[in-house]
């Protein structure tokens, strides 16, 4: 049996709940970053899967710009957390928590 | 027409001179060259306003005005508003004696303030003067007037409070200047209904003259009905509005009741200051206004009214206050207002003519008035009041002399200038029509102006006997509080002033003594044969627009009226009107004079020069014996008239403005508002601030609940949501 669109619809939102779950879970910094990764990454098995549902390569082209934001978005937010490690000496959101009212 | 571009170099001159003076003179500290540069500017203009009057077909000579255009200044649809100038006879007449009397004070004045330290500010502020004075009476339409009218009001508080460290003289400029925006209100409302009035009649404009392209207003306001001689007509927006929104101008401007207030603080300035600005020239700028609008005021016959009750009473009014003054300059203030007076009251009958020669001869004696005044305090080491003077004719016997021939001219004895003008307005007076006042109105004026005319002769005497005459009291300590400083107190040893000063005394002399000549009337140049033709009321007939005889009675007053000469005609003198020195101008009523009025002019002139002499006699035998006898403290408190306006005006003004203006409007309903609303955004902030908690997997749970309150409306609500987005 061949694959269906609706397979690859349902890994996507598995893997983005995986990513949405992870983020309010996880008190570890990367961790919540792997997470958006991995919801980034759910949308682009979206995308690949319309694109070749319905013939059309503009999805895929999106994919390699989403890839390409999540690479800049890797570059700066491992620079953030490096910047958040050497002054607090830790990778806790939630001791972070100073910039507030 | 007549063009020349040496006109605009009359007005320019001296403003050529004040920059000359504000840039390089205050480098160089030179108070030589200063003086030349500003003597050299104003005898520019002088020499230029003689060429240009009496040259073979100069603006004395000739029915057409001297016109420069030298650039359109504002031009909206129709109307035009010219930066151009015009030299008629009248403003030749004031181009004359400004620039010539302007020229010796400007002289008298290189002596009076040497060694002072804002030489050349002094001289570049009257240079500047000079300009705007020129403007006004050469600018050719009421807008370019007004910038001179402004110019000259702007010098004159910048001189009244030239002298920084005198403690009365910034207050008395700001005096000045105010009392003078509340005269320019009316004046600029007045070319506002002007404009308004000429506009409903077909040609919009605000011009003296015929131009091309350029109606006169002043034709225009010519060729109307006359106003009703009534109450109502002030307020009725018609003429008689327009005359009397103009007369408040010039009631600022000239000191009249109720602005005179200012002209006596004023002589706080410096003494040329106060005989240039506030005797000779800028506060008759107001005669010369009522005078331009002869033609409007002729159709106002109840503003005229006004004018000449107006006029009477403050020539009667301020010639009470001078008696008591017992500074030498305020003396000369309070008469200078009442000159003023009878010159306005001379406008009021409708004898513009008579007006003018006033003013004339008033800039001519009252300069020299207080250019004697200025000479005597400089003798006397800046001593103003006459209390401490005395005797002083052995000191200074040529600014004595000279002086006596400025009193003579004031008190109005024969051959000096005073007597001709002002017997002439006290005729012109007696002899006024039914016109513009109810039967009788006339003699009354005519009698206020005779008891003025006691007065004048009375207070002047008094002030020549305590100055000139009488024991030395200069050499006593008078008041208390010179005790005090009895270490640098010295005896002050009078002593007659430079050549720079008594040379301008000398001429100015000389032109009070002969200045009337020039305006004998008919009554009394008929008596030695001679030329009997009054050369002065000749030359101005053809401006100035003449008075009906008959009272425009009624409503609409369109009654026909009986004119006593030729019909009103635009004051550009376009019809032809033979000139001066052919035949007499058809527009004065001298052609046929009857002899029962001139046997009744010489009455009356005789009667004036016995109210001359009893005023000099009264004077002289009160004060030769008694140069201190006590005044009523009345009329030395001025009537308190300061202190009512204080109490009335000022005072009630402060209290609103402190009470009512600031601490209920501006920090109750102002501030309140923007404290209120600053407040509530404060408070909103502070409230939600809290918002802000500083968990970023909270704000993660926030946007993750966002999106699911968005995605679920969407799915809630359907898919025609999203047709409707997609489309």
């Amino acid at each position: 049996m061949a694959p269906q669109l609706s397979w690859y619809l349902a890994l996507s939102a598995v893997l983005f709940t995986i990513g949405v779950v992870g983020v309010l879970i996880k008190r570890n910094v990367i961790s919540m970053f792997m997470c958006i990764e991995l919801m980034l990454n759910a949308v682009n098995l979206t995308f690949v899967a319309f694109s070749s549902f319905f013939r059309d390569v503009t999805g895929q082209l999106f994919v390699f710009i989403v890839m390409t934001v999540a690479a800049a978005e890797a570059a700066v937010g491992l620079g953030i957390i490096i910047a958040i490690f050497r002054s607090r000496e830790s990778l806790d959101v939630d001791e972070a928590s100073t910039l507030k009212f | 027409m007549n063009n020349s571009h040496l006109l605009s170099l009359i007005i320019f001159a001296p403003l050529a001179g004040a920059v000359v003076n504000w840039f390089v003179g205050r480098r160089l500290r030179n108070e030589r060259f200063i003086g030349l540069v500003a003597c050299g500017s104003v005898g520019i203009s002088t020499i230029l306003s003689f060429y240009l009057a009496f040259k073979s077909d100069g603006a004395l000579r000739s029915t057409q005005p001297i016109m420069d255009h030298l650039w359109t200044w504002i031009q909206v649809g129709s109307f035009r508003a010219d930066f151009g100038l015009a030299m008629d006879r009248l403003s030749g007449i004031y181009a004359l004696f400004i620039t010539s009397v302007g020229l010796l004070i400007h002289i008298f004045a290189t002596g009076y303030m040497r060694g002072d330290g804002g030489y050349y500010r002094f001289f570049a502020y009257l240079n500047l003067f000079m300009f705007a004075m020129l403007t006004l009476i050469l600018g050719d339409n009421f807008l370019l007037m007004f910038v001179g009218w402004e110019g000259v009001g702007l010098c004159s508080y910048l001189l009244i409070g030239y002298y920084l460290d005198k403690e009365e003289a910034a207050p008395a400029a700001k005096k000045a200047f105010i009392a003078n925006r509340v005269g320019d209100w009316g004046f600029v409302l007045g070319i506002f209904l002007l404009f308004w009035l000429t506009s409903n009649a077909g040609a919009p404009s605000i011009s003296f003259f015929n131009k091309t392209g350029v109606t006169s207003a002043l034709a225009t306001i010519a060729s109307m009905p006359i106003d009703g001689f009534t109450w109502h007509a002030i307020f009725a927006g018609g003429i008689t509005s327009l005359a009397v929104l103009l007369f408040i101008g010039a009631t600022g401007k000239s000191a009249q009741i109720p602005l005179f207030v200012w002209l006596p603080d004023a002589m706080a300035g410096p003494t040329p200051v106060s005989a240039l600005i506030h005797a000779a020239t800028m506060v008759t700028a107001g005669v010369y206004m009522v005078v331009r609008c002869s033609a409007i005021f002729t159709h106002a016959p109840f503003a005229m009214f006004i004018v000449a009750i107006i006029g009477a009473a403050t020539a009667l009014f301020a010639a009470t206050i001078g008696l008591a003054q017992n500074d030498i300059k305020k003396v000369l203030a309070y008469s200078t207002i009442s000159q003023l007076g009878y010159m306005f009251m001379a406008c009021g009958v409708g004898a513009f003519v008579a007006a003018i020669f006033h003013v004339m001869t008033h800039a001519f004696f009252k300069a020299q008035l207080f250019l004697g005044s200025g000479s005597v305090i400089h003798g006397m080491h800046h001593e103003q009041d006459m209390r401490r003077m005395g005797g002083l004719r052995k000191y200074m016997p040529i600014t004595w002399l000279t002086m006596c021939a400025g009193w003579l001219a004031i008190c109005g004895v024969p051959i000096w200038a005073g007597f001709f003008s002002k017997d002439e307005i006290l005729w012109k007076v007696w002899s006024a029509g039914s016109f513009n006042m109810p039967g009788g109105a006339a003699k009354a004026l005519w009698f206020v102006g005779a008891v003025t005319a006691l007065l004048t002769a009375v207070y002047m005497t008094r002030l020549m006997v305590m100055t000139f005459w009488g024991a030395e009291r200069f050499r006593e300590q008078h008041a208390p509080h010179d005790h005090e400083h009895d270490h640098h107190y010295e005896k002050v040893e009078p002593h007659e002033s430079p050549l720079s000063m008594t040379i301008p005394l000398i001429v100015l002399a000389i032109l009070s003594t002969v200045g009337g000549l020039v305006g004998v009337p008919y009554a009394i140049s008929s008596l030695t044969g001679g030329h009997p033709e009054n050369y002065f009321e000749q030359t101005l007939a053809p401006v100035i627009s003449p008075v009906p005889s008959t009272v425009a009675s009624g409503e609409n007053g369109a009654q026909p009226l009986h004119w006593l000469s030729p019909a009103p005609q635009p004051v550009d003198g376009k019809p032809a009107v033979a000139p001066v020195g052919e035949a007499p101008g058809s527009a004065s009523s001298e052609e046929t004079p009857n002899p029962q009025e001139v046997n009744e002019e010489r009455l009356l002139a005789l009667v004036s020069v016995m109210i001359a002499l009893t005023g000099i006699g009264i004077g002289w035998f009160m004060f030769q014996r008694k140069p201190l006898l006590a005044m009523p403290r009345l009329l030395e408190n001025k009537y308190y008239v300061d202190e009512i306006y204080d109490a009335a005006i000022i005072q009630p003004i402060k209290v609103g403005a402190r009470e009512g203006l600031w601490k209920l409007f501006d920090i109750g309903v102002i501030d309140g508002t923007i404290h209120t609303v600053g407040g509530a955004v404060v408070r909103f902030g502070q409230t939600i601030r809290y918002m802000q908690f500083g968990y970023v997997r909270a704000y993660a749970a926030i946007i993750l609940a966002g999106a699911v309150i968005i995605i679920g409306y969407f799915a809630y609500s359907g898919a025609h949501v999203l047709r409707f987005l997609v489309r």
